[in-house]
């Protein structure tokens, strides 16, 4: 009975917003994309490329997540449930680095390239 | 104090926060309140994908940085010369702005959805669908021009051989996710020009109603593949 009337509300309740927030998100996405192109085309180099490259990333992630996919107005049992794990990948991300380093390390002695 | 009042909708005040979340777990019936199921398991399926995307990009990592051939420069790779001038990486800037262009689209083709207007809803549906094609389209091409100029996945004549093995898997995993996208936004799409989810009629392979729900949770897919090309575009064609 209480599950009906549940069920009721979250079929009463769906994701509705005005058009605007999706047409400027739209618009602010097409500009982060511009910036995140203008930094290959420009040949920005070194830390300032990749800086720039994970912060127009990560804002782009964020909007689409946010906005398009409405994250942000469901509530936080749902968004942590989503969220929170791919915090985990960053122990791979490590994991990765680490064994990709030694590698190079061994290869380099090997074909005494690089390192000699 | 609240819960003595006759609130015939919300029997209780649900807490907010930290506590809503405690509240939400330990309540022993639906944790994921005010969402249909249908919306938390796609999303539940969307954090799979991430995990498997996720492993491709953090391997890419790892044989780009333990390789000690220099890495082919993708500026140049994807370069097109247009109009007599030389471009670098524009077919894949091109390919970025119509994936955004289609996830526009669907965010508004769930608004309209939901305010049970069938035809502008089925027209957008119909426009992302067309731009998720067009993308695949213009992977095509891209896959043909890389193969041609003698890519492989065991090698190619730019450089270091895992160039060939991460692009064509991570580029491969993302085309038949939009593939499969296109597929079902043409499915969704007939549904509801149909009236299918005006009148709660079933699926063919469920007995559950259909509602307008289908379109948002088929945008979550739709935004999704948007989300993983995100992070295609940074970490392989701009780094």
């Amino acid at each position: 009975m209480a599950h009906a009337e549940g069920q009721q509300h979250a079929h009463a309740q769906g994701q509705q917003h005005p058009i605007g927030i999706y047409l400027k998100i739209w618009g602010l996405l097409f500009v982060l994309s511009a910036l995140s192109y203008s930094v290959d085309y420009f040949h920005f180099q070194g830390y300032l490329r990749w800086f720039l490259i994970i912060v127009f990333m990560l804002l782009k992630a964020g909007l689409i997540v946010a906005v398009f996919m409405h994250m942000m107005w469901e509530r936080l049992a749902l968004m942590y449930a989503i969220l929170v794990p791919t915090l985990l990948l960053m122990v791979l991300l490590g994991i990765g680095a680490l064994e990709a380093d030694y590698t190079f390390l061994t290869r380099s002695v090997f074909f005494v390239k690089g390192l000699f | 104090m609240q819960a003595t009042s006759t609130n015939t909708v919300e029997p209780l005040a649900l807490p907010e926060g930290v506590q809503g979340i405690v509240a939400d777990w330990s309540s022993d019936q639906r944790a994921f309140k005010k969402v249909p199921w249908g919306k938390a398991m796609m999303w539940i399926f969307l954090l799979s994908d991430t995990f498997i995307f996720s492993a491709f990009l953090i391997s890419y990592m790892t044989v780009r940085m333990s390789t000690t051939d220099p890495w082919p420069n993708p500026s140049e790779v994807f370069a097109l010369t247009l109009f007599g001038k030389h471009i670098p990486l524009i077919l894949i800037a091109i390919m970025t702005f119509v994936l955004i262009s289609s996830s526009g689209t669907m965010a508004m083709a769930v608004k309209f959805g939901y305010e049970k207007n069938k035809k502008i809803t089925f027209i957008l549906l119909l426009i992302t669908a067309a731009l998720g094609a067009t993308f695949v389209g213009m992977q095509a091409f891209e896959w043909s021009k890389l193969i041609a100029e003698g890519v492989r996945p065991w090698g190619n004549p730019m450089g270091a051989a895992q160039f060939g093995s991460s692009f064509f898997m991570i580029t491969g995993f993302h085309g038949t996710h939009v593939s499969i996208g296109v597929i079902f936004l043409i499915i969704v799409a007939t549904k509801v020009i149909r009236g299918d989810l005006d009148h709660q009629r079933p699926g063919f392979l469920t007995g559950r109603k259909g509602n307008y729900e289908i379109v948002e949770i088929m945008g979550l897919y739709w935004h999704f593949v948007d989300l993983v090309w995100v992070f295609i575009f940074a970490f392989f064609y701009l780094w």
